[in-house]
């Protein structure tokens, strides 16, 4: 077994950060009104002076202009919930614990590479995602989960290892239960090293059973007793705008982040998109629904993006937007196109799929088709829009342009070919009796007309070999 | 000024322009015809590049013209784009020249969206050929479209009325399809090579007839009064998509 913990200290403020596009100051504040403290602030807002844990109106007196949102504890949970899907990508058995998330990597070796290979994808998922990490590997997770907490990069193949890393560790940073930890390095014991190599009963007398499952449980003499991350079925995301916006095209970095989730989302769970709905929220619960369709299932940023952007531009703001929500309850199984090994193609050319999609967001859903055609003999009925066929053959000539509806000929013309009636339709209504010819007329087109029956008069128009 | 300037010295400053500035070489798109390939420099149609149809009216033969081209690259599994066309296309007439019709997509555009559309298909590099069907369209929105071609590596085919044939055009290619007294391609304008004086004839009526579809061929003309002229169907078709819109 080896697990990785991922560590994400600011995840609170990552989570605000990723959907601003400038970095001006930003604190994060919690607490009662009349004491609000600040419990995260970004880089401008460090180099300034404020710093976590200072009152708020200390830090109004050191900076006059930075913004304060309110800490939310939800927020965190759902961010974290987020990541663990991300992480799903690599192994089936993650877990959350606090500001982190576990995940059992030994058995997807084989598939991703060694540790080091699958750290760098790892680290590579998460940064772009704008999530600042600290990564560890040990053989449990909870040994994993200390081993990040105490520096970025630790790794612990064996036990053996472990056991050396974490002899090292101070006791204020092992995570094990509050009581011991303040109550130990009173006794001299300042290292989780000389804590394990204490003798056990002792320790159960002091401080009960909680300490030594918690050291039994890091060493992985006992199950580490995690529950498992199980992904949802659909997505249903909210992002809060910082103001209101009167313009699609502030939108459209929120959306791209969004969408950028929703993709990493997807390939963490191995599933594509075919629909989703974009909800613009207005003031008092008024919304504006923006659908997005594709034509087969989805997964890649570009070709969603190109999609969900092409329909938001074309809508109308009735009022200022307050927050964007992305509903995705269909996600369908996703099978990626095949190409061919040696693609002739420019190397910079853009897949079919993706210019379907984006030629669809911008002319309609239906602007894009193909014919197919069917074994109804009546030109009218000869074809549909669909992608399968039956390859039927027609062995008499067809044109090559067909009229929607026929219209009437009054020029000069003269036979080509002809007739080759066409006497049918009477099981549904659309009785047809008609006499088609090839015919030519005086300024050498090719038509293709029909007449009643016997009579070569009264030429209707239905088409042009052209 | 007097001094003497060898001419291999202003020819590697690249001062002066030359006529043939980018060697020609051939391609390997043929046409399907035969004496159509033999005048034009490049053996087939200018790949990587627009050519421009000109016709006089609709159904004189102008997609027979290119429909051997599509049926090769459709039956190659390589995308064939149909932008704004002027009429329905017939599935069954298409599979009859031997098109693929799985790789036949077809694009409805607003007569403003014609060149957004076909810009798109050409850049893209995933269609083999594009076929479009512009309205209105000038020497600049030709240059893009050719510029879009030589990025995505694509054919690019507009077809147009000949009254445009007056006026200048970025296209490597010109044709013009008159039909008298007798069907025939005029090249009117070829990038590499000079057009040649003379109409190709076009039998696109023979080979009709050679396929074995008209074997009783019953030839009497039908004379009536003539209403109106008979003109070309692309305005027809935009008059009844504004209407339809």
């Amino acid at each position: 077994m080896l697990w990785a913990c991922l560590l994400l200290p600011q995840l609170a403020l990552d989570g605000v950060l990723r959907h601003r596009a400038d970095d001006s100051p930003l604190v994060l504040v919690d607490g009662p009104v009349n004491a609000r403290t600040v419990m995260a602030a970004n880089a401008r807002a460090r180099a300034a002076g404020l710093h976590i844990g200072q009152r708020l109106t200390a830090a109004q007196a050191l900076l006059a202009q930075f913004d304060a949102i309110p800490y939310d504890a939800a927020e965190v949970g759902r961010w974290q919930q987020f990541l663990a899907g991300v992480a799903y990508r690599y192994s089936s058995q993650v877990a959350l614990l606090p500001h982190a998330i576990v995940l059992e990597v030994s058995k997807s070796q084989s598939l991703f590479g060694s540790w080091s290979t699958m750290e760098r994808r790892l680290r590579s998922d998460v940064a772009a995602l704008g999530f600042r990490h600290r990564v560890a590997a040990a053989p449990t997770p909870h040994g994993a989960y200390v081993l990040a907490g105490v520096g970025d990069g630790q790794t612990a193949l064996s036990h053996e290892g472990m056991q050396r890393l974490l002899d090292d560790v101070p006791l204020s940073k092992s995570r094990l239960p509050t009581e011991p930890v303040d109550t130990l390095p009173r006794m001299g014991v300042r290292r989780l090293g000389q804590l394990l190599r204490m003798p056990r009963d002792g320790l159960q007398r002091r401080f009960g059973a909680g300490l030594l499952q918690a050291m039994d449980r890091m060493m992985g003499d006992m199950p580490a007793g995690l529950d498992l991350y199980v992904p949802p079925d659909g997505v249903d995301w909210h992002i809060e705008l910082s103001h209101e916006v009167e313009n699609i095209a502030a939108l459209i970095f929120p959306l791209r982040r969004m969408i950028g989730d929703l993709a990493a989302y997807l390939s963490g769970r191995d599933g594509g998109v075919q629909r989703f709905l974009l909800r613009l929220e207005h003031r008092d619960r008024v919304v504006t629904d923006v659908p997005v369709g594709m034509l087969s299932p989805e997964r890649s940023t570009d070709v969603l993006f190109d999609a969900a952007r092409g329909r938001l531009e074309q809508v109308q703001l009735p009022a200022p937007v307050l927050a964007l929500r992305l509903i995705a309850d269909d996600l369908p199984a996703f099978v990626p196109t095949g190409r061919d090994l040696f693609d002739e193609r420019p190397a910079n050319a853009l897949p079919f799929e993706q210019l379907r999609e984006r030629l669809r967001a911008r002319l309609g859903d239906g602007a894009v088709y193909q014919w197919s055609t069917t074994n109804d003999p009546r030109p009218e009925h000869s074809q549909r829009v669909a992608a399968e066929d039956e390859g039927l053959l027609e062995p008499r000539p067809r044109p090559t342009w067909l009229l929607e509806r026929p219209i009437p000929w009054r020029g000069a013309l003269r036979i080509v070919s002809g007739p080759e009636r066409l006497e049918t339709g009477w099981w549904d209504g659309g009785d047809t009796r008609r006499d088609y010819y090839v015919i030519e007329t005086d300024l050498g087109q090719r038509a293709w007309a029909f007449c009643a029956p016997d009579e070569q008069s009264g030429w209707m128009l239905h088409g042009w070999f052209a | 000024m007097g001094a003497i300037v060898a001419l291999a010295n202003l020819l590697d400053a690249r001062q002066v322009w030359r006529g043939q500035a980018v060697p020609i070489v051939e391609g390997e798109q043929p046409t399907g015809w035969p004496q159509l390939d033999a005048v034009l420099p490049t053996r087939g149609w200018p790949e990587a590049s627009l050519s421009e149809i000109l016709i006089p009216a609709d159904g004189i033969g102008e997609l027979r013209l290119v429909l051997p081209a599509l049926a090769r690259l459709t039956q190659g599994a390589r995308p064939v784009v149909l932008i704004a066309p002027p009429y329905l296309p017939c599935a069954m007439g298409w599979r009859q020249h031997g098109v693929n019709l799985q790789r036949l997509d077809i694009v409805d555009a607003e007569e403003k969206q014609v060149l957004w559309a076909a810009e798109q298909c050409l850049r893209s590099g995933s269609c083999a050929a594009v076929l479009a069907w512009p309205h209105q369209v000038d020497d600049r929105s030709l240059r893009r479209l050719q510029v879009a071609a030589d990025t995505g590596r694509a054919l690019a085919f507009v077809f147009r009325d000949r009254k445009h044939l007056a006026n200048a055009s970025p296209a490597s290619l010109r044709l013009e399809l008159t039909t008298a007294p007798h069907t025939a391609i005029w090249v009117r304008k070829c990038r590499g090579g000079n057009a040649p004086s003379q109409a190709i004839p076009f039998d696109h009526v023979h080979r009709l007839s050679s396929e074995g579809w008209n074997s009783e061929v019953t030839t009497h003309a039908v004379h009536q009064r003539m209403r109106g002229s008979l003109n070309s169907g692309l305005r027809r078709n935009h008059e009844r998509k504004k209407q339809s819109a």
